[in-house]
């Protein structure tokens, strides 16, 4: 009796075998099983983006603007914690969640309401009776208006997903031209130690499952906030 | 006539005459189109990125063998569990296993279509687990008892009035006509779901064989809290969606949001490449993924239609497609409906039975040039037709296709038969519509043409003179 694995793999070997499909492109002509030459990259093809940070700066706002992110462009960490304050006395907010970062910790300085933080691990119903959670990024991508977090530089899985409303706090420096920058910087940041979570958010959670009509909040966050420092 | 096709044709009958479910379609896609095109029209080539996809599929599906055990020995060698399953039943005894060793008590779901193809709810509600679907059109449609209608918008075909009612009826809530509220009222049911549940399943829309990594697609988060937040992580796939490389996803990701839902990424697209890790703070415990063959393996043996395991799930043909949107994603009685599930269903489930499906096709190609990885639909539809023919001939269609041939090919008998045609027709209205109609099948629902008083050969024939 041989297992699933052995089952499956010899299915697929004999139907592969002296069975050639035809190639999507007749440029292609030769019909073995070596791997076909890729002539094209997806840069080539994907929506285009400029080459200096000032472009591509202009081009993330413009994206962030469409997707009902709320991009803050912040002069200093002084702008960045005049925008949180403001942020937690229009909600009432009365508890945040964030993991420790140089700048995650500079922009709570001063801040009254009370911290959870996800460092060594959190509680489910604490950290979902919380009103924001804030967290730091791996990169921003400029094509799409998407913002790569992992599990390291977003406090984990959950810290940026459960509470309502949303907060990272990035660097231009951080900013990326597309997606496929942003794939090669986090295998070269992380090589084959890949973080088990690692995850794109292009604005806040959204649905149109019913009569396809927008709604904003679906099961992650209402609001997404990008405090954008300089440097 | 099998059961499935006289079943197709009472369904499809039915909701082609309901015009109001055909106007409320046509508005729901509307919407879709605009966004889609606009999404396109961002792309330098849309065309070219669709080359490039169909290339890269076409390398990933004709190696499948090998980007498969690469990625199945990248990901456990993070401390996941691989499992391989032949067929829809050891998929569900497998996962039925997991749950029953962990004492698993409630089980939360994000979207996958996969997991409706094994039938994985039934199996798991047989033996006395809570199932929760969290994707918001998923739940409303498992609320209602009622399968997918579409397989990317699972509740396209209810408007916000039928889910208030379904809501007040099954959750006690207030009456909305607010598709807001009508979320929130979802999502606070769900949050305690989340924070219940000890395992969360999962389906993946990539694999990555270089970095061992499933990709999520999704808007909501759900499927992020259902990864996220359990003790244990069951993701279920199909063998055919493995992708070579990590940067295949920086191509895949934005041409599946723009042909599937009209947007240029969707909100989250999520790379998870095991369990909680040493030194994270959260996650699952334990991972498991499912790789599902389920009669992949023949579609792959087909070399003529091996290209619709590139197959991304986006819908995209669905929704261009004439006959989906009058017969609507009920009357397929599929998993997977529209043209893509008519091409494969008889592959996965039977030719004989499901061949009926390639018939329902006005082969005007919408499919195959909406398809973002290029797959052949039409074709393929065609093809189905052939393969069904030649391997059970119907009789009927047999006779009258030599009657024909012979007739085509009598040019003395044909004239004959014309005029014979036009003397007869004047007769026709005297039978028109009852049993003794020789035209029935089609003046049941149709008007039948008046043949001309001369035919085209007897006019040429006229001025030559």
């Amino acid at each position: 009796m041989s297992d699933g694995k052995t089952i499956i793999l010899n299915r697929i070997r004999e139907a592969l075998r002296e069975n050639p499909a035809p190639r999507p492109h007749a440029s292609h002509t030769s019909s073995d099983r070596e791997e076909v030459p890729r002539d094209h990259t997806p840069r080539e093809w994907l929506p285009k983006v400029g080459e200096s940070l000032v472009e591509q700066i202009d081009l993330f706002a413009r994206q962030s603007e469409g997707l009902k992110t709320e991009l803050h462009r912040c002069g200093n960490m002084e702008d960045a914690r005049a925008i949180l304050s403001m942020l937690t006395t229009e909600g009432g907010w009365k508890k945040i969640a964030t993991h420790t970062t140089p700048d995650t910790s500079a922009l709570l300085e001063k801040n009254c309401s009370e911290i959870l933080k996800t460092d060594t691990g959190y509680r489910i119903d604490d950290l979902e009776s919380c009103d924001a959670g804030i967290t730091g990024c791996e990169c921003l991508v400029a094509q799409t208006g998407a913002i790569l977090v992992s599990a390291p530089s977003a406090g984990g899985r959950a810290l940026s997903v459960l509470p309502p409303h949303h907060i990272i706090i990035a660097r231009t420096s951080q900013m990326v031209p597309d997606l496929t920058a942003a794939l090669e910087l986090a295998k070269k940041r992380y090589g084959n130690k890949f973080p088990s979570f690692l995850s794109f958010i292009t604005g806040p959670s959204r649905t149109g499952d019913i009569e396809r009509i927008l709604v904003l909040g679906a099961h992650g966050p209402k609001r997404l906030t990008v405090l954008l420092l300089e440097g | 006539m099998t059961t499935f096709a006289s079943e197709f044709k009472k369904m499809a009958g039915r909701y082609t005459a309901d015009l109001t479910h055909r106007a409320f379609i046509k508005k729901a896609l509307s919407g879709y189109y605009q966004k889609r095109d606009d999404s396109k029209a961002s792309f330098q080539s849309w065309q070219g990125a669709r080359d490039l996809a169909a290339e890269t599929k076409y390398e990933a599906v004709n190696h499948l063998d090998r980007y498969l055990v690469e990625f199945a020995e990248k990901i456990e060698a993070r401390g996941v569990k691989v499992f391989w399953a032949p067929s829809a039943g050891e998929a569900r005894d497998y996962i039925l296993g997991v749950a029953r060793e962990n004492g698993v008590r409630s089980i939360i779901k994000s979207k996958t279509m996969t997991s409706e193809e094994i039938h994985l709810n039934d199996a798991l509600e047989k033996e006395g687990y809570g199932v929760f679907e969290s994707d918001l059109g998923e739940y409303i449609v498992q609320l209602r008892k009622e399968p997918p209608y579409h397989l990317v918008f699972p509740a396209m075909h209810l408007t916000r009035g039928q889910i208030s009612d379904l809501f007040q009826k099954e959750l006690g809530s207030a009456p909305t006509d607010s598709p807001e509220e009508l979320t929130m009222i979802a999502r606070s049911v769900m949050r305690q779901k989340y924070c219940e549940a000890d395992m969360g399943i999962s389906g993946a829309n990539f694999a990555v064989a270089e970095t061992g990594m499933i990709s999520i697609t999704e808007n909501e988060g759900n499927a992020r809290l259902t990864t996220s937040l359990p003790r244990i992580h069951v993701a279920i796939l199909g063998i055919e969606k493995v992708l070579p490389r990590l940067e295949d996803l920086a191509l895949f990701l934005p041409m599946l949001a723009t042909a599937g839902a009209g947007q240029q990424m969707t909100c989250y697209n999520t790379m998870y490449g095991g369990p909680r890790q040493p030194g994270e703070i959260d996650g699952p415990e334990q991972m498991h993924v499912v790789l599902l063959d389920n009669r992949r393996t023949e579609i792959l043996a087909d070399a003529e239609q091996r290209d619709t395991l590139g197959c991304i799930r986006c819908g995209a043909c669905l929704n261009v497609c004439p006959i989906f949107k009058n017969v609507g994603g009920y009357s397929y009685g599929t998993t997977y409906q529209g043209p893509i599930g008519s091409v494969i269903t008889p592959h996965l489930r039977g030719l004989q039975d499901w061949k009926h499906l390639s018939a329902a096709s006005s082969l005007c190609g919408a499919c195959t040039e909406a398809c973002p990885v290029k797959i052949d639909l039409h074709h393929h539809l065609l093809q189905n037709r052939r393969n069904a023919a030649a391997a059970k001939p119907v009789l009927i269609e047999k006779i009258s296709f030599l009657g024909f041939a012979w007739l085509m090919s009598h040019p003395s008998v044909y004239h004959l038969a014309a005029k014979l045609g036009r003397i007869f027709q004047p007769l026709h209205p005297l039978v028109n519509g009852t049993f003794l109609d020789p035209l029935i099948a089609w003046t049941r629902s149709r008007a039948f043409p008046n043949l001309a008083p001369t035919s085209f050969h007897e006019q040429w024939k006229k001025s030559r003179k």
